[in-house]
């Protein structure tokens, strides 16, 4: 008896420590859901991990505008993983993110989305993370022919080899369509129970939702970061050209998501509050930038990005002037602080406005 | 047992979130965090990490337009 149970019992443990374990890439969209709960069903044990890159489309603009206060917000990444039952690992990628950004090795997409480095970036760090901590393989969510640029039959095993992680890299949704990976050939997942997904139609990802009981799951139009926005991609262009350098600071990419921003000249731009929420925002950078606000009126804050000269600040006063009470008004009091907290208090007169020329928009 | 406070102030989620597990990973069982934001967006985010973390929040209140959550960390 005791040698039986001994036998049964070392067989147990043999099996618990075998268990496998797998880091799911989990975006917070669909179908990084649906890869990690198909592999959790083949009883591997599945983490998640998330890179925020500083671009990723999150709750910063709901925090920072008024009007989106009042909807509830969630950040997706955490709530898919809480809907999977794992835990989830947010990983800080700010500053390496930079290089692919800046220098992407295979350019942009239709915007400033350098998708494929990014997720060669991505798995590579992935990579590093399981060697770190005793996982075995890595899965994501990509399908076949689901975007043009990163997740294409020839771009898969791009992916797979320039980020080390070959073989080790599982694509549940697709990968009967695609060579077997070593978690397969182990036998550690069951390849007959993976899928063969491809092609655009989100049609197959529903079903299996659907099958999963997924509801209320994220599928955010233009995908998973603000670099596929083309108004966003258009200042950050701008901001390039005019420093005469391509780089960034998280602060940057932050403020490139509040404001309308204005550039009259080259050497400076306005960024003007569109409401409440974003003056206050705005507000928190008053040590970092000169900041303009009218004090015979009430109107939004204004940052002021670059080197203004004095005249160059009158005719910022004048496109300020143009959004706040006094627009009507002959003679504006601007209110004009430096990032020192020097204060000078300067007159103009508010544009009209077709005398903010289109063009000065970016 | 050790009590730390982390200011997480004009921070925008999810980095009050990554900010709060990264301290969180140096403390120990049974320790409390106080984490001090001004992104109401943590009121939601911080106790979801939690929940799925094991960790447990042990206060979530707004004082002054500032979030302050007081969690334990779990095992
Ligand atoms: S959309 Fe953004 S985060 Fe997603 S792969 Fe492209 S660059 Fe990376």
């Amino acid at each position: 008896m005791t040698q039986f149970l001994n036998k049964h019992f070392k067989h147990n443990n043999s099996i618990m420590s075998e268990q496998r374990k797998a880091a799911a890439l989990i975006s917070g969209g669909l179908d990084s859901m649906l890869a990690a709960k198909v592999i959790i069903e083949q009883g591997v044990h599945v983490e998640g991990i998330n890179f925020f890159t500083g671009f990723c489309v999150e709750g910063h603009t709901h925090a920072i505008r008024e009007r989106d206060r009042a909807q509830p917000k969630r950040n997706n990444s955490l709530w898919a993983a809480e809907q999977l039952g794992i835990k989830l690992h947010i990983v800080d990628v700010i500053d390496e993110y930079k290089d692919v950004l800046i220098n992407p090795k295979y350019g942009y997409g239709s915007n400033m989305n350098p998708c494929l480095d990014c997720k060669i970036f991505m798995v590579n760090k992935a990579k590093q993370w399981i060697q770190e901590n005793g996982f075995d393989f890595i899965i994501t969510g990509e399908v076949i022919g689901q975007r043009p640029m990163s997740q294409r039959k020839q771009t898969m095993p791009i992916i797979a080899r320039e980020s080390g992680a070959d073989d080790l890299l599982l694509r549940p949704l697709c990968a009967r369509n695609l060579p077997e990976t070593l978690p397969e050939r182990e036998g550690w997942v069951d390849r007959a129970k993976l899928f063969g997904f491809s092609g655009r139609s989100r049609k197959p990802q529903m079903e299996l939702a659907q099958q999963f009981d997924f509801v209320d799951y994220a599928q955010p139009a233009g995908g998973c970061c603000f670099l596929t926005d083309e108004s966003y991609s258009a200042k950050l262009v701008d901001l390039w050209q005019n420093r005469g350098t391509k780089d960034y600071e998280l602060d940057d990419v932050m403020l490139l998501k509040v404001g309308r921003h204005i550039r009259p000249k080259s050497n400076f731009k306005v960024i003007v509050a569109r409401e409440e929420g974003e003056s206050r925002f705005l507000e928190g950078y008053k040590k970092e930038f000169t900041s303009l606000i009218s004090s015979s009126h009430s109107g939004p804050l204004a940052l002021i990005d670059g080197e203004p000269t004095d005249e160059d600040l009158a005719l910022a006063g004048r496109i300020i002037a143009r959004y706040g009470q006094g627009r009507d008004a002959e003679k504006v009091d601007i209110l004009v602080r430096s990032q020192k907290g020097l204060e000078q208090t300067i007159q103009v007169s508010p544009f009209a406005p077709d005398q903010i020329a289109e063009e000065w928009f970016v | 047992m050790s009590r730390e406070t982390l200011n997480a102030r004009r921070l925008l989620c999810p980095l009050p979130v990554i900010r709060t597990q990264d301290r969180v990973k140096q403390m120990n069982v049974g320790d409390h965090l106080e984490v001090i934001c001004t992104d109401p967006g943590v009121m939601q985010d911080i106790p979801t990490w939690c929940r799925i973390n094991g960790h447990t929040i042990l206060e979530a209140k707004t004082e002054d337009g500032e979030y302050i959550i007081v969690l334990e960390v779990g095992e």
